[in-house]
């Protein structure tokens, strides 16, 4: 049994919006928006890491969940930015929590980390007791490098999101999650090092409208529950019209797909707990609430959550 | 004629008349984004009453009304 305890975020104080990224990029802010529907994103300061914003949204979580650092077990960091080959940003996140208790492991994973880090938290909760997962993006530093694609690099923007998971309590519990992989598709979205981002948007965007909905119903249906049932989805803010398109699949209105798409673009592994802490008025006790992502892998999955 | 039903249902999902060659390509000439394929690759395995595997989805497949014309008389 996991909780989930409370949310963190952290977004840089950097605005960047359609007007400023189009003169960069070279194209109109119009087609930015009808696009994705991104109308701004945020930004890193350049010496800004990725370890930094992410331990900014850990103490955020950790304050709203009031638990201390030092209570932690276990500190899960999901992020596809690192700056590093090794070592990956949770050691450094847990160094600067002073969670001086946890064991700090990484989770190499763009867009569905965080998914895939609570199905982890999920999983070592007994153990760990107390764990802090937390995804960090820091997508400028990639996508606003030479090569610069203009279809790629308008989508992406910084920021880290938190949330604190607990084997004993917390407001809303996990009650299922269903994770896929399709490595088959492994080049069509990827990062090199010293490279642009490669993304086959047709390829992306056709399986996660196919995927991403039978992972729902698959977590769903093991529950007993339908679509309908849910109060909430919050998932990895890709894109706007992906968002309104996987709704559509499911039969459920748009605006139970929570959406900050607007206002930070797609922070990648960073979204989707972004999102929860934004949301965080719901998980009232008895309300459903999915947890979905898709992304580079291709991985994806949805993960059910029950409010206590 | 397979290509004939094929062009009426992307027209259907396009929201506009499919004025392009057979071989020509769908994307390229603005009639199906990364979104309307989706719909027309549903559209489709109801149509025809097939299944699109995972492995199968790939825009290519879909590109032109032959190719798909093709890839379905293959599923039958």
């Amino acid at each position: 049994m996991a909780y989930l305890r409370g949310f963190g975020k952290y977004l840089p104080e950097r605005v960047v919006d359609n007007v400023e990224m189009a003169a960069l990029l070279g194209v109109e802010p119009d087609w930015i928006r009808e696009m994705s529907g991104i109308e701004a994103r945020r930004f890193a300061r350049a010496d800004e890491s990725v370890a930094e914003m992410a331990a900014a949204a850990g103490v955020e979580a950790l304050e709203r969940s009031g638990v201390a650092a030092t209570e932690l077990g276990l500190i899960l960091v999901a992020s596809g930015s690192s700056e590093r080959r090794f070592p990956g940003p949770a050691s450094e996140v847990q160094y600067r929590l002073g969670a001086t208790q946890a064991v700090a492991m990484d989770v190499p994973m763009a867009s569905a980390g965080a998914l895939f880090a609570l199905a982890q938290a999920e999983v070592w909760a007994l153990r760990a007791s107390k764990i802090l997962v937390v995804a960090a993006e820091k997508m400028s530093g990639v996508v606003m490098t030479q090569p610069m694609e203009a279809g790629t690099a308008m989508l992406f923007g910084d920021g880290a999101g938190a949330c604190v998971v607990d084997s004993q309590a917390g407001r809303a519990r996990i009650v299922d999650f269903e994770l896929g992989t399709d490595g088959a598709n492994a080049g069509e979205l990827k990062l090199e090092f010293g490279a642009a981002v490669h993304m086959n948007g047709r390829m992306v965007i056709l399986h996660a409208a196919r995927k991403v909905p039978a992972a729902i119903r698959t977590v769903l249906a093991r529950a007993g529950l339908e679509a309908t049932d849910v109060r909430m989805f919050l998932m990895h803010q890709a894109n706007a019209n992906l968002l309104a398109k996987i709704a559509q699949t499911l039969g459920v209105a748009v605006d139970k797909f929570y959406s900050n798409i607007a206002r930070y673009g797609n922070t990648s592994s960073a979204s989707m707990l972004i999102a929860a802490r934004e949301w965080d008025e719901g998980f009232a006790s008895g309300e459903k609430v999915v947890f979905a992502a898709f992304g580079a892998g291709f991985q994806w999955g949805a993960m059910l959550v029950e409010g206590v | 004629m397979k290509q004939k039903r094929i062009s009426e249902l992307v027209a259907w999902i396009a929201k506009k008349p499919v004025n392009i060659g057979t071989d020509e390509s769908l994307f390229e000439s603005g009639l199906l984004d990364s979104f309307a394929l989706t719909d027309l690759v549903s559209a489709l395995e109801k149509e025809y009453n097939i299944h699109v595997p995972d492995g199968d989805l790939n825009p290519r497949k879909f590109d032109t009304l032959d190719k798909i014309a093709e890839y379905i008389e293959a599923k039958q």
